[in-house]
């Protein structure tokens, strides 16, 4: 049921069509990190407010949303979220991957590939790349317009002098079409390859931080790496204990105190479709799905 | 009042809806998408008059080519969109024909620091033309012909990226666009 | 035996429950009326009205009491309510020259014209719990005496007319506005004004006490402190003139401060200002100091590398709601990046054994 008392999608018409101004010109410039007039939102900066705006500024009536945190629609605040757009949006939700239209995200990419008739809406806490070599936002915007990103190399290259491999685990920073390094906000390294060449259309939203970016589809996004410490996109080193893949990303679950533990898909989607097809793993047994 | 119908009735929806049309214009550059819900005055299209209401508000310059310079396009804006009306330099949106928005390197362009701070040019187009053109780039999985009424300005546009402006180009009730990531090539 | 979490709705509702019984307290005491807050808790509703930007004592006892006297939480609602309304317009600048005073007190002048007035104030209370209080007794009614119209201009004034204060130029710029457009380094005065003003009162404070302690120190008497009602005008464009469309209880603060010159200029004093919604004093001083320190460049002051001296440090951190959104949200699951690093952590661990190993044979 919609709340009447709200605009559709919550937001008033003025401040979606700045969104969607930002929006554009994220696409024209793709990594490009556009300053836009972020609004204080009815849930706390950092729990996904730049995602929220987004997706509402790109949602119609005809969608059907999806809602993902750590890869899962089930986490408290991915139902929250979810919540709030079937209650301001009176849009249809699902948790399938392949029946959703738009999917906003945090941490992950789903597994299964996405189409040209699905936008995937990333929150994003931290937009820059830089802030953690520079916290100065003058300065790294400096950087950006002279393309000078030495200090990312020196500091992807001080990581394998000291560990022998870039110590970068998630929120991997990649080139995008050979001109702006970009976050692509917390996923893992894992999730990295697809974003480049994707046929979606990819929105980062940053509320807090007050910037929109964008990957047009099929856009070139490169990790970056040096020749001789090329790129990794690695995961745990098991297969998904609940359907057996072994190809997707994996979550560690404890099971008790001596040790013991399991691996289990992220995307829980992904995970219950394989094993509806009849897909095992180590820990489950054959009747139960 | 008949020159203040043609605006989008239910608000929120339409616009909605012609604001995806608008980003996989611009997300997919050559590719025609519908853009249906607008009746403004001619000679503006409807593709245009849903563009202008979907982004453009009293928050927004926009420019009027002397080819949609009209008492009845400019109530209409001022009615709908309440839009303020400026010469081309200062302008965030531009709306005319191709021959009516030159010289190009006229509108904002971005700066090094801040390349979103570009102008966005709503192209009206007559009709249908034979593709003269190979589009490349993001948004474009290998290539896509397109009609462009000019090969070197916008060869011109991308050459400056990030700088650049970007052009949606309306005609009836369709749009494409032309970001200036895309690279272009004569046919 | 593991099952995939499952439920997170339920949860959800079930705290929201647990969370409205708690606000509620014991039932067998009589509940708070907002009405009661309002009155009764009157500089906590002006935090609330400051920080939130929005200026109504209801909504910010109603704030108060929804978020069971977290004052941040208050803030953050009322912000949340604020973007959904609607603008119809930009008031006049208030004449705060003409406010109607409770409190006046300048620091710099034994007396001054309109004369000091200490008004509602803690400040020379003796800090003893008073137990009458806690027996629920009727106020004794304070003494009253007819308000004396004399004007009360600003004291700072007085000093401009014999030229000893910098001289501020009136401006017909538009100023920017910090909850409609981004903000941009560098932020002009009047964006860093409206930040500091609904910013954090503790991380004001802590910035103003900073550069008393000498980080960035710029050695600010208080020329004036004054609390009251000022009118709220705005012009109607269809009558042509302005209309009073209300009042605000307003605390405004400037400072003198160390003075400028050169060999060519006289020495000036030079200002520093703060405006808060409501009685907020502590607020509004801090303001005024903070201001000052970040205006070391255009008063051609060395940078010392002092936080208070930092636009972009005290801009983009002095926000409550922003930095408890950030700080809170690492309460929200984390596993996917955390196994990211775990999964690198122990390979990094494994190659750093294996190559420990290979050195050993």
């Amino acid at each position: 049921m919609t709340d009447q008392a709200y605009n559709f999608a919550y937001l008033d018409e003025a401040t979606k069509r700045m969104i969607r101004r930002a929006l554009l010109k994220g696409i024209a410039v793709p990594g490009y990190q556009v300053p836009f007039a972020s609004r204080e939102m009815p849930m706390p900066y950092g729990w996904g407010t730049g995602g929220v705006q987004v997706t509402a500024a790109c949602l119609t009536p005809e969608d059907t949303l999806k809602v993902i945190d750590q890869g899962a629609d089930d986490t408290t605040n991915a139902v929250s979220i979810r919540k709030f757009f079937e209650r301001t949006g009176g849009v249809k939700t699902t948790t399938h991957t392949a029946e959703a239209s738009l999917i906003q995200t945090r941490h992950r990419i789903p597994e299964e590939p996405l189409r040209a008739d699905q936008i995937l809406v990333y929150q994003v806490p931290i937009p820059e790349p830089l802030r953690f070599l520079e916290p100065r936002e003058s300065e790294t915007r400096k950087m950006h317009s002279l393309e000078e990103y030495g200090l990312m190399h020196v500091k992807l290259y001080e990581d394998i002098a000291r560990h022998g491999e870039i110590s970068t685990a998630y929120a991997y920073p990649v080139k995008v079409e050979g001109r702006y390094v970009m976050d692509p906000s917390p996923i893992p390294k894992f999730d990295n390859p697809k974003l480049g060449g994707s046929p979606a259309i990819q929105l980062f939203g940053a509320g807090r931080e007050q910037r929109i970016y964008a990957l047009p589809p099929f856009t070139q996004v490169v990790s970056l790496d040096f020749e001789d410490h090329p790129f990794m996109a690695s995961k745990a080193d098991h297969d998904c204990d609940l359907c057996g893949c072994s190809t997707s990303y994996l979550d560690e679950v404890i099971t008790d105190d001596r040790g013991g533990r399991m691996f289990v898909c992220s995307d829980t989607d992904f995970c219950e479709a394989r094993r509806a097809q009849g897909h095992r793993g180590r820990l489950s047994p054959e009747e139960a799905v | 009042m008949s020159d203040l119908s043609g605006g989008f009735a239910e608000v929120a929806q339409q616009s909605a809806r012609a604001f995806r049309a608008v980003l996989n214009a611009m997300a997919r550059p050559g590719q025609l998408q519908q853009l249906e819900g607008a009746a403004p005055p001619a000679p503006l299209s409807p593709a245009a008059g849903a563009v202008l209401l979907t982004l453009v508000d009293q928050s927004t310059r926009l420019h009027l080519a002397p080819s949609h310079d009209t008492p009845e396009i400019r109530n209409w804006i001022a009615f709908h969109c309440g839009a303020p009306l400026s010469g081309a330099e200062e302008a965030a949106f531009a709306l005319g024909a191709w021959e009516a928005l030159q010289p190009v390197a006229r509108f904002a362009m971005g700066t090094p620091d801040y390349p979103d701070r570009a102008a966005t040019l709503i192209v009206e187009e007559a009709g249908s033309n034979p593709p003269n053109a190979r589009l490349s780039g993001p948004g474009i999985e290998t290539q896509v012909k397109a009609y462009l009424p000019d090969i070197a300005a916008f060869q011109a546009n991308h050459a400056g990226f990030p700088l650049g402006f970007d052009c949606l180009f309306t005609a009836r009730d369709t749009v494409f666009g032309l970001p200036r990531s895309s690279n272009v090539e004569a046919l | 035996m593991y099952v995939a979490t499952k439920g997170g709705e339920r949860a959800i509702d079930a705290a929201h429950d647990w969370l409205a019984e708690a606000r509620r307290g014991d039932p067998a005491i009589p509940e708070l009326s907002v009405a009661q807050i309002r009155e009764q808790m009157s500089l906590a509703v002006n935090r609330v009205m400051a920080e939130g930007s929005l200026y109504d004592p209801d909504l910010a006892a109603l704030a108060i009491k929804q978020a069971r006297g977290d004052l941040i939480e208050a803030i953050f609602l009322i912000r949340a309510y604020r973007t959904t309304l609607p603008r119809f317009g930009a008031s006049l600048p208030v004449e705060t020259g003409a406010m109607a005073i409770t409190r006046r007190i300048s620091a710099t002048f034994k007396d001054v014209p309109g004369g000091q007035v200490l008004g509602p104030t803690f400040d020379y209370t003796h800090r003893l719990l008073d137990f009458k209080l806690a027996a629920e007794g009727e106020v004794q009614q304070a003494g009253r005496k007819p308000a004396d119209d004399q004007p009360a201009p600003h004291v700072l004034a007085l000093l401009d007319r014999d030229g000893l204060m910098e001289p501020l130029a009136p401006s017909a710029a538009v100023p920017g506005d910090l909850t409609r457009e981004p903000l941009e380094m560098p932020a002009d005065r009047p964006l860093r004004l409206q930040a500091l003003s609904r910013g954090d009162e503790g991380f004001v404070l802590s910035m103003a006490y900073s550069t008393q302690r000498g980080y960035g120190r710029t050695h600010a008497f208080v020329g004036e402190l004054r609390i009251g009602s000022c009118a709220v005008e705005m012009e109607i464009p269809e009558l042509g003139f302005s209309v009073e469309i209300g009042t605000v209880e307003l605390s405004e603060c400037e400072t003198v401060n160390q003075f400028t010159g050169s060999k060519t200029e006289p020495a000036q004093f030079t200002r520093g200002y703060g405006l808060v919604f409501g009685q907020n004093e502590r607020k509004s001083i801090s303001m005024s100091l903070v201001d000052r320190a970040l205006r070391w460049e255009e008063l051609g002051e060395e940078d010392t590398g002092a936080p208070a001296q930092d636009a972009e440090f005290v801009l983009y951190h002095c926000d409550n709601i922003q930095a408890t959104g950030f700080l809170e949200h690492i309460k929200l699951p984390h596993y996917v990046d955390f196994q990211s690093e775990l999964e690198l952590i122990r390979r990094l661990r494994k190659a750093a054994g294996a190559s420990e190993r290979e050195a050993a044979e």
